[in-house]
Parts: C-alpha cells; sequence; structure tokens
C-alpha cells in the first residue's frame, strides 16, 4: 500500500495537444479517490499513466515515495481493472486470476490458496474452472477484479470498471467495490463519468476538464461548495438550474423574482452587472406545501409549468424561463462540454411528490435562498462559495474514513481470528 | 422455401459439385487403369489395378517420385514454418506499432505477391548457379518465402488486430515482460490465425510447379510438381498418363486430409483476412 503523488503531470501527444495539463494531485494512503469528468477530459489518460501504460511528457509521479515515471508497468506494482475487463480467453477463471502469481513464479500451494481466497471473498468458487466466455457480465466484472486483489499491490486502478453492466447490477457492484476497498484499505484510483458512482465510492473526487483539475474534494464539499459554474453543473443529478440575474443592492434580479442575499454574498457579488445564479432542484418546492416557519428563509414566485415527471417518491416539474442571448449562448456550451444537449432554458424543480401541480398551469414555487450560489458569467468563478466551510466537509469526510478504516481492519482481523470469511456480496 | 424452389437449389448445387469434382475423379479413375487400359473409351477401369501405384511408389518411377515426394514435404514444411515464424512478428509490429513506412511495408508484400513469378525465375535461375544455391533446398525455400510470406503477413495480421490491446496491457499491468506478454497472452489467443496462415502457406509452397522444374535439375532438391512433368511410360511408346495420375491422387491425399482436419478454421481464416485485411 502506498500513497500516490502527482506533481506537474503533463501529457502531450504528437500533435501538441496536452491532454493532460499540469495535474497535481496527492493521494493518499488508503484513500479512495475518483477522477470524473465528461468525456475527453484526460481522466483515463491520467490513470494510464499511474500504472505506466502512458509516457509522462514532463512532471513527477511518485508512488510510495519512489519517483516511477521511467519504470516500467511490471515494475510498479499496481493492479488494474480495465474497461472491458480484459481477461485472458484461452485461460480458465483459476488461471485469469492466478496470471500475475505465475509471472511472479509463486509456488502452486501458494498460488492455489490466495487464488481460493480471492476467489472466496469475490463468490467466484464455483466458476473457477471455466472460461471467461461462458460467464455473464457481473461474473466476469469479478473476475478482472480478483486478478486485480490477487497480489500485494501498491494500489487499484479502474478504468470505468462498470460502465459495460446494466442499471441493476451497476448499482451492486458499486457496493461491492466499495466494501472491498473498504476492507482492504488499499489505496484506489477509479476514474469514471458517471457521477453517481464519484458521488457514493469517493472520499474525495477530482473533477477534471480538459486535462486540467477543476477541484479536489469530497463529494460533500462539490456538492454544496463548487469552485466554479462547471463543477457545480457536473455534479448533482438532475443538473444545477443557473438563472440569469442581476444585482440590485442585496437583492438578485431573476426571471422567477427576486432573491434575497445575506450581507456578506450580496458583498461577494456586488459590482458585477449580470451573474448567474445556481439553485440546486431540490431548494425550490410547491410553495402550498411549505411550512409557515420555513417560508421566510425563502422567497415565492409564480411560474408557468411545462411538464411534470412523477416518479413515486419524487416530482421534477419543468419551468421554461427566458434569457438574454449571451447566456443563452453559454449555457448551451456548459451543457455542451457536460455531455448533455440542452436545447432550452428551463429550469428542473424538484416537488414533493404529493404535489397536485399540473402540466401546462401556472403555479406558485418556493425557492430557498440561503443555499444559492451566484457565478460570474464571463469567468465561471463561484462568487459566493464559502471555502472554509467546504474545507470542514472534506475534514469530516477524511476524519470519517480513517475511523472507518480502522474499524474494517479490526474487524477483519477478528473475523480471522474465528476463522470465519467475511462475505462481500 | 417452396419445394420447387428447394429443388432447384438442390440439383443446382450437385451440378456445382459434379462440375468441380469431376476431373479429380477422373484422375482417380485414370491412376486404376494400367497402360493397355488407358483409352477404353469408358470412364471406369475395366478391371481395378495398382500397377500405377506400384511403379511409381516401389517400380521404375520410384527413383523419380519418392525422392521428389521427400523434398515437396521437407522445404514446404520448412518454408511454411519460416514465413509463419517471419510473419508473426511482421504482422505484430503492423497491427500493434506505429512506425513510418507501415503502409509501405504492407503493400510492398501485396506487390511481391501479385508479381508473376515467370519474370523473375530467368534472373533468378542464374544468380543461383552462380552462388551455388542452384538445384538445393534453401534454393528453393528461398522462393517460396517470397510467395508465402505477404499473404502470411496480410492474414496474420488481420488476426493480431482482432486482439484488443487490452489484453497486453493487462498483461504487462500484471507484471510480465513484453516478451511474456506477447507469448503467454497474444500468440495463444492468436493460434488459429498462426494455424490458418501456416496451412494456406504450406499449399501455396506444395502447389508450386514453376520454381521448382526451374532451380532444380536433380532428386537433389526437385519437388514433386515438377517430378511429375519429367515421368515418362515404360519405354518411349507407352504414355505416363497412369503413373502421373496416381502421383497426382497422391499428393492430393495430404492436402485433402489437411483441409479436412482444419477446414472450420480455414473458413474463419480466410474470410477473416478477407474483410478485415
Amino acid at each position: 500500500m502506498a500513497s500516490i503523488e502527482m506533481k506537474n503531470i503533463v501529457k502531450q501527444y504528437g500533435d501538441g495537444f496536452p491532454a493532460v495539463n499540469d495535474v497535481s494531485l496527492d493521494i493518499a494512503d488508503g484513500e479512495f479517490m475518483i477522477l470524473v469528468g465528461p468525456s475527453g477530459c484526460g481522466k483515463s489518460t491520467l490513470l494510464r499513466m499511474i500504472v505506466g501504460l502512458e509516457d509522462i511528457t514532463s512532471g513527477d509521479m511518485v508512488i510510495g515515495g519512489k519517483r516511477v515515471n521511467d519504470l516500467a508497468p511490471r515494475d510498479r506494482n499496481l493492479s488494474m481493472v480495465f474497461q472491458n475487463y480484459a481477461l485472458y480467453p484461452h485461460m480458465t477463471v483459476f488461471e485469469n486470476i492466478a496470471f500475475p502469481l505465475r509471472l511472479a513464479k509463486m509456488p502452486d500451494d501458494e498460488v492455489r490458496r490466495r487464488v481460493t481466497e480471492a476467489s472466496d471473498v469475490l463468490e467466484l468458487k464455483e466458476h473457477l474452472e471455466r472460461k471467461p466466455a461462458n460467464l455473464s457480465g457481473g461474473q466476469r466484472q469479478r473476475v478482472a477484479m480478483g486478478r486485480a486483489i490477487v497480489r500485494q499491490a501498491e494500489a487499484f486502478l479502474f478504468d470505468e470498471p462498470l460502465s459495460n453492466l446494466d442499471a441493476k447490477l451497476r448499482g451492486q457492484m458499486r457496493t461491492e467495490i466499495s466494501r472491498l476497498q473498504r476492507r482492504l484499505g488499499i489505496t484506489t484510483v477509479y476514474v469514471t463519468h458517471d457521477q453517481t458512482e464519484a458521488m457514493t465510492l469517493g472520499d474525495r473526487v477530482c473533477v477534471l476538464r480538459k486535462g486540467k483539475i477543476q477541484q479536489v474534494a469530497s463529494p460533500r464539499e462539490l456538492y454544496e461548495q463548487p469552485v466554479n459554474l462547471f463543477v457545480a453543473g457536473f455534479i448533482g443529478s438532475p443538473p444545477m438550474n443557473f438563472l440569469p440575474a442581476t444585482p440590485e443592492g442585496d437583492r438578485l434580479k431573476t426571471p422567477f423574482g427576486d432573491i434575497v442575499l445575506d450581507e456578506k454574498r450580496a458583498a461577494a457579488v456586488a459590482g458585477h452587472e449580470l451573474l448567474l445564479v445556481g439553485i440546486r432542484p431540490e431548494y425550490f418546492e410547491d410553495a402550498s406545501l411549505v411550512d409557515e416557519a420555513k417560508r421566510p428563509v425563502g422567497s415565492t414566485f409564480r411560474a408557468r409549468v411545462d411538464v411534470t415527471e412523477w416518479l413515486g417518491d419524487s416530482q421534477y416539474a419543468y419551468i421554461p424561463y427566458d434569457a438574454p442571448d449571451s447566456i443563452k449562448a453559454q449555457l448551451r456550451d456548459l451543457s455542451k462540454e457536460l455531455d448533455s444537449e440542452e436545447l432550452r432554458t428551463q429550469a428542473i424543480v424538484s416537488i414533493d411528490a404529493t404535489s397536485r401541480i399540473r402540466e401546462g398551469r401556472d403555479a406558485e414555487f418556493w425557492l430557498d435562498s440561503r443555499k444559492v450560489h451566484v457565478f460570474d458569467p464571463e469567468s465561471g468563478d463561484n462568487l459566493t462559495r464559502d471555502a472554509e466551510a467546504g474545507a470542514e466537509l472534506t475534514r469530516l469526510a477524511t476524519e470519517d474514513r480513517l475511523e472507518h478504516a480502522q474499524e474494517a481492519q479490526g474487524r477483519d482481523s477478528d473475523a480471522r481470528g474465528g476463522a470465519t470469511a467475511v462475505s462481500v456480496g | 422455401m417452396t419445394g420447387r424452389k428447394k429443388a432447384i437449389w438442390i440439383v443446382g448445387g450437385v451440378l456445382i459439385v459434379f462440375y468441380c469434382l469431376f476431373p479429380i475423379a477422373w484422375i482417380v479413375s485414370l491412376s486404376f487403369k494400367s497402360p493397355s487400359d488407358l483409352n477404353n473409351g469408358s470412364f471406369l477401369p475395366s478391371a481395378l489395378s495398382w500397377e500405377n501405384y506400384e511403379l511409381i511408389l516401389t517400380g521404375g518411377a520410384s527413383g523419380l517420385f519418392l525422392p521428389a515426394l521427400r523434398n515437396s514435404f521437407g522445404i514446404c514444411l520448412i518454408a511454411t514454418a519460416i514465413s509463419c515464424l517471419l510473419a508473426m512478428f511482421a504482422a505484430y509490429a503492423i497491427a500493434r506499432l506505429d512506425f513510418p513506412g507501415k503502409k509501405l511495408i504492407l503493400s510492398t508484400a501485396l506487390v511481391v505477391a501479385i508479381f508473376p513469378i515467370i519474370s523473375i525465375v530467368t534472373p533468378l535461375f542464374n544468380l543461383w548457379r552462380n552462388i551455388g544455391l542452384y538445384d538445393t533446398w534453401p534454393g528453393l525455400i528461398i522462393p517460396y518465402l517470397s510467395l508465402t510470406l505477404p499473404i502470411s503477413i496480410w492474414t496474420m495480421s488481420a488476426f493480431f488486430r482482432e486482439i484488443p490491446w487490452e489484453m497486453e496491457q493487462a498483461a504487462q499491468v500484471d507484471g510480465a515482460t513484453s516478451w511474456q506478454a506477447f507469448r503467454r497472452v497474444i500468440v495463444p489467443l492468436a493460434a488459429p490465425g498462426v494455424f490458418t496462415t501456416a496451412i494456406i502457406a504450406f499449399f501455396i509452397a506444395w502447389n508450386d510447379f514453376l520454381y521448382g522444374i526451374s532451380l532444380t535439375s536433380t532428386s537433389a532438391a526437385r519437388p514433386v510438381p515438377a517430378a511429375l512433368g519429367l515421368f515418362s511410360g515404360e519405354s518411349q511408346f507407352v504414355e505416363p498418363t497412369g503413373s502421373i495420375a496416381a502421383a497426382a491422387v497422391i499428393v492430393t491425399i495430404p492436402v485433402v486430409v489437411l483441409v479436412l482436419l482444419f477446414q472450420r478454421r480455414i473458413v474463419a481464416g480466410l474470410t477473416n483476412g478477407a474483410v478485415k485485411g
């Protein structure tokens, strides 16, 4: 087990295009780090540079205190799970898992012991003699993980390991990976474009955009204190709504009425003419269902509902609004960059499932103005970010992780003492 | 499909099979006719005779045929082995690495493959005589490589290209050197391709006549197709038709056996090369 440090890592391709541009990132020993971003942001390239399948143009890659820039993949002692699993089709499951051990010239009985142990953890025992072609997607995925955990690697690297599975299986495997990592306590770097995976698995998440790091923080901090428009728009589903706004004193004039800001935030946004207000869908509510006590902290407005989606446990309403052309163009660019295709400017609003708001009618909404963020449309910066609050969230998450890891390891050694295998499944 | 349509298909199929197999049946039938029976005017021999086989295997023509058979097997197997080995490395490089001149190598290989043999056989004959390769095994193996290598490289690179890059990268991450990854992961996966290529290369070398007749003069290196052309009858008044037919049947047997054993793989390999090459 080891920490991974990246210092000013640059990857330039032959045509001079920087796929990864000046990335510095410290991954602590035992930490679960997620690299996330839209396609083409350089996250996979970065991962492949860690494992050594891609040359590093400049910068330092330090694993466990040792600079590994010039080491071949086999000398870095990392294990990796590929997107298509890359199982060896001509070998049985047993031999697939045993392959790294065979290459290390480990004696036969030791190989058998280790493979059996790994296959117990992953519940692959009855499939050991089968060929990968005869396995289901989820089983193949587990074999790939078995090959990764069978040897004592310094770190695990995952390259979008769940993207080939169907939605239900993906959910199961996600929790399985999380449990496995907690149990083994091994440094893990996980590349994904799926923000659910990013939010649920990561101790910290690194958001990349065009080869540059935007923000590295705990999922909570990313969600509550994003540094810029890009991170705010990328994290959260349905995504954050961005409304054009003009400041007037301590108020912001938006298509959905005025929003009152507190002193600190009002000061932060002063001096700008045109702003973007970022409001998450769940900060809205059907005005008729809001507690009288809560009402004063927000504002109410009337708007025409275009479409509603009732999902049983929740309900979304789509409210179109008008925006100046410059803002429209920018929002379109942003949505394109985030791999989505937003055709119209509309707010997605989460309302209570019991709400009787209907499509095509005017309705009264309430919006919680305490948590809105204000962005500078030019630079995309978050003007109202509370860095201290954000850092505190990440600090808490780190504390949680360390505590959790200690507990898990304690439990594990207890279990081993009692000679009962901890089942992950 | 209606009954009538089906009937048309079956009749058509039978016709085509008959058209293709008739010459072979004829050769087989000829090989069982004794010299005096050759012109009996009927398709089947009047009496089954092993005379021709005796002649080429133990009789007067055996001095010509048996060494030729040995030469053919030896030369073709060696040429096939060398060509497969070289093609494997070349195809791997072409499929995996990006280097300048890759297109050039592939198109050169194609040009070599379609170049008419007859135009180089005369200069080769002179050159071989001068450097002492004339009428030797290497003197045939080398030209056979020029026949078999291009097609081997093309088919094999198609096979290698189908093996995902990740296989090899996974092996490297698992701790393998490039050579170990090649030998333990890539080669086993490419085995069907290597097989197909080997069979095709063997046929090409086995069937060659022009090099065989031009670059040899004695039974030291003369292959079967060339030897067949030199058969003579028992006396100058007897036509060697029967013994040639018998020899043709014998040299066809290994080819038929190979094809029957590996026909699935050959079909897969040929279509593979056709579509992806």
